[in-house]
């Protein structure tokens, strides 16, 4: 058996007085009661969002992508600002699931599994955004390198684009095999301690039919542990290869090798923020706030500041490479990018993204969750503004004057945007209802180190000399 | 597949867990499985069970990701259809790289997670005897084989000496098989004879 102790320094995990029987009543239970009016409320606004979404891919499907605001110079525009801002955000989860579990952060256990869940849902909004750009999209199968009867002509495989299809196929695969390994125990769960026939069946299904055997948990564990070292290095590789879309061209502005590290950190900072905003509202209708405590919120609220500061550096790298460069192009990228007729743009990414995050420094504030909330949203808003910086004020002043031009989103390029907010709300509501939204096994593993009430139970070992306790313990 | 009758002891405490496996091991009777809600870390080397190879199966899934993609990217390239790209070499494996470590990931993912579920025979459509319901909640069950050579009230005595905190005496099919968790089985009509 391992050392049942952990120092008091760290706080506890869990609150409250818990058993491994309160621990599965607490997680299980909203899945079994009816939801609240919340709940509906959410879900109504979201699957409206989403139809909205749906008709204006329809209408840009059937008019042609000449409905959308992007033109001849400014050839990307909101489409894939949010295609690289969704495939961001889904980065947190995996880093909290994959590298969290490799640097063994017993934190990690309470908010691994709706962060996973929100990698799944944001990624499947940013493969929307590329698929539809492509305009003719039922031709949309031809990056696919099957055998075709056009030569076959294959897909070019040396274009950082085709390596995108690789990297967000495998990451969505790969998240969601690691997720539902996951979940598989936990449905055995439920499945257990259903009362209704319905429920019984379902979750039967759902669970493969996992009894939780020894060796059965000897693979899950080698599983979990396996899929978290391939995942930790996929997780890198996806947003380097999203960067790479832009940085092996020869744009100014794109044209950098600072972006892969500058991508996967914004990546990692965009993402944590959305786990706040997602899991201080789950935390509060749920009324988990016993699993997803304030020393969680504090931890997340770290990584913020710590990738938000590592952003803003690369910022400010950027700028004095173009300086350093004496490249004039690099320069007049990063002159009209500041100064020209996106200057808000640019603006508010500084503002959003470099220094309102500074304010976590502080312990009030990462321990506060209104201000955390807020915070969450601004890093969004920011990164969001990032992406857009760096797609459509890399492009809009381009070598030509006379191809200078400014690009606005028409009707159709908005609403495609707020139709993947639809897609993942409901798909995150539907999660929030149906699926255990904390790793219940999980949870059970570290509560007799890390539970409040276990926690209290080590005093009395503190207070002993070590060899006291070495002599104590070596006799197990 | 078989119907067999068993000796069910549940524990409530993993402290309580290890000595009973201990001495169930040490007793002679036949250990069918013991189950428990979450991953009990030493359990396996309690029972005697050899580590999972699964992470080799792994490994060799990730070169076989890594081998098709590579062959398969320079055989299009340099043989199949070879395009020039602004003059560059037709086999450039450093541009290989990225799609070539995507597909070693994914191999390896995909094969060790059908691995894992062919080991540990699962699958949706597949069930198992659930001993107690309580063992995928808070109950570690430790699960004893009988047969007309034991007596049924030893092994349950036995198990209430190593500490249980519930027992039963059940007849339950051994392996999986294709059913239902809403629908009860009725092993007793299947196979009188038990």
């Amino acid at each position: 058996m391992h050392l049942k102790y952990e120092s008091f320094v760290r706080e506890p995990l869990v609150d409250g007085d818990k058993t491994y029987s309160q621990v599965t009543e607490d997680i299980v239970s909203p899945i079994e009661k009816k939801p609240g009016r919340m709940w509906y409320v959410g879900f109504f606004f979201s699957v409206v969002l989403l139809a909205f979404g749906v008709f204006s891919v329809f209408w840009e499907v059937y008019y042609g992508i000449g409905v959308w605001g992007i033109n001849r110079t400014v050839g990307w525009g909101w489409d894939i600002t949010n295609f690289v801002w969704w495939v961001g955000i889904g980065h947190a989860g995996t880093l909290i699931s994959a590298i969290l579990l490799l640097f063994r952060q017993g934190w990690r256990t309470g908010v691994n599994r709706a962060a996973e869940a929100m990698t799944i849902f944001a990624v499947m909004c940013a493969g929307q955004f590329p698929i539809f750009h492509m305009g003719r999209v039922w031709d949309a199968f031809y990056v696919l390198p099957y055998p075709n009867s056009r030569g076959p002509l294959w897909p070019n495989f040396n274009s950082a684009l085709m390596w995108d299809v690789f990297a967000i196929s495998t990451y969505f695969t790969v998240s969601l095999l690691f997720w539902y390994s996951g979940l598989i125990p936990d449905f055995a769960t439920v499945r257990d301690r259903a009362k209704t026939k319905l429920r019984k069946r379902l979750y039967g299904l759902a669970s493969f039919g996992w009894t939780g055997t020894a060796k059965n948990w000897q693979r899950h564990e080698a599983l979990s542990l396996v899929l978290a070292g391939l995942s930790t290095p996929l997780v890198l590789s996806v947003h380097t290869i999203v960067s790479m879309d832009f940085a092996t061209s020869v744009i100014p502005g794109w044209h950098t090798t600072i972006f892969p590290p500058y991508f996967v950190a914004g990546a990692i900072f965009s993402g944590f923020a959305m786990v706040q905003t997602l899991l201080i509202i789950c935390r509060k209708i749920l009324g988990l706030e016993e699993y997803i405590t304030i020393g969680h919120i504090e931890a997340m609220n770290k990584v913020i500041v710590l990738t938000g500061s590592i952003v803003g550096v690369a910022y400010l790298t950027e700028l004095f490479i173009a300086w350093y460069s004496q490249v004039n192009y690099e320069q007049s990228a990063f002159h009209w990018r500041i100064f020209g007729p996106y200057w808000w743009s640019y603006w508010a990414m500084m503002t959003c993204n470099v220094v309102s995050p500074q304010l976590f420094w502080f312990k009030k504030l990462r321990r506060n969750i209104p201000f955390t909330f807020i915070m969450s949203i601004v890093v969004n808003i920011g990164m969001w503004f990032e992406r857009f910086v760096i797609i459509v004020t890399s492009l809009y002043r381009d070598y030509l004057p006379g191809s200078w031009t400014y690009y606005s989103p028409t009707w159709p390029e908005i609403g495609f945007y707020l139709g993947t907010f639809g897609l993942f709300f409901t798909c995150f509501f539907l999660f929030a209802k149906y699926f255990p939204v904390i790793a219940i096994a999980e949870i059970k593993f570290v509560l007799k180190t890390s539970g409040e009430n276990y926690k209290k139970k080590m005093a009395a070992i503190d207070e002993k000399s070590t060899e006291e306790f070495l002599a104590e313990q070596s006799h197990h | 597949m078989a119907i067999k009758k068993f000796a069910v002891g549940c524990y409530d405490d993993e402290a309580v867990l290890f000595p009973a496996v201990d001495k169930v091991r040490n007793s002679g009777y036949k250990l069918h499985d013991v189950y428990t809600p979450f991953p009990v870390h030493g359990l396996d080397k309690a029972l005697g069970q050899k580590d999972t190879d699964l992470h080799v199966a792994g490994f060799i899934y990730g070169l076989t990701g890594t081998s098709t993609a590579v062959g398969f990217m320079s055989w299009i390239f340099t043989s199949d259809w070879p395009i020039n790209f602004g003059g560059k070499p037709h086999f450039s494996l450093p541009a290989f790289i990225p799609i070539t470590f995507e597909l070693t990931v994914l191999f390896a993912a995909v094969g060790m997670v059908l691995t894992f579920c062919y080991l540990n025979q699962i699958m949706p459509g597949v069930k198992k005897h659930v001993f107690h319901p309580r063992q995928t909640d808070d109950l570690f069950v430790v699960a004893l084989e009988i047969n007309d050579q034991t007596s049924e009230q030893e092994a349950i005595d036995f198990l209430k000496s190593t500490g249980t905190v519930e027992t039963s005496v059940q007849i339950a099919e051994s392996e999986w098989w294709y059913g239902r968790f809403d629908k009860e089985e009725e092993y007793e009509k299947l196979n009188p004879a038990v």
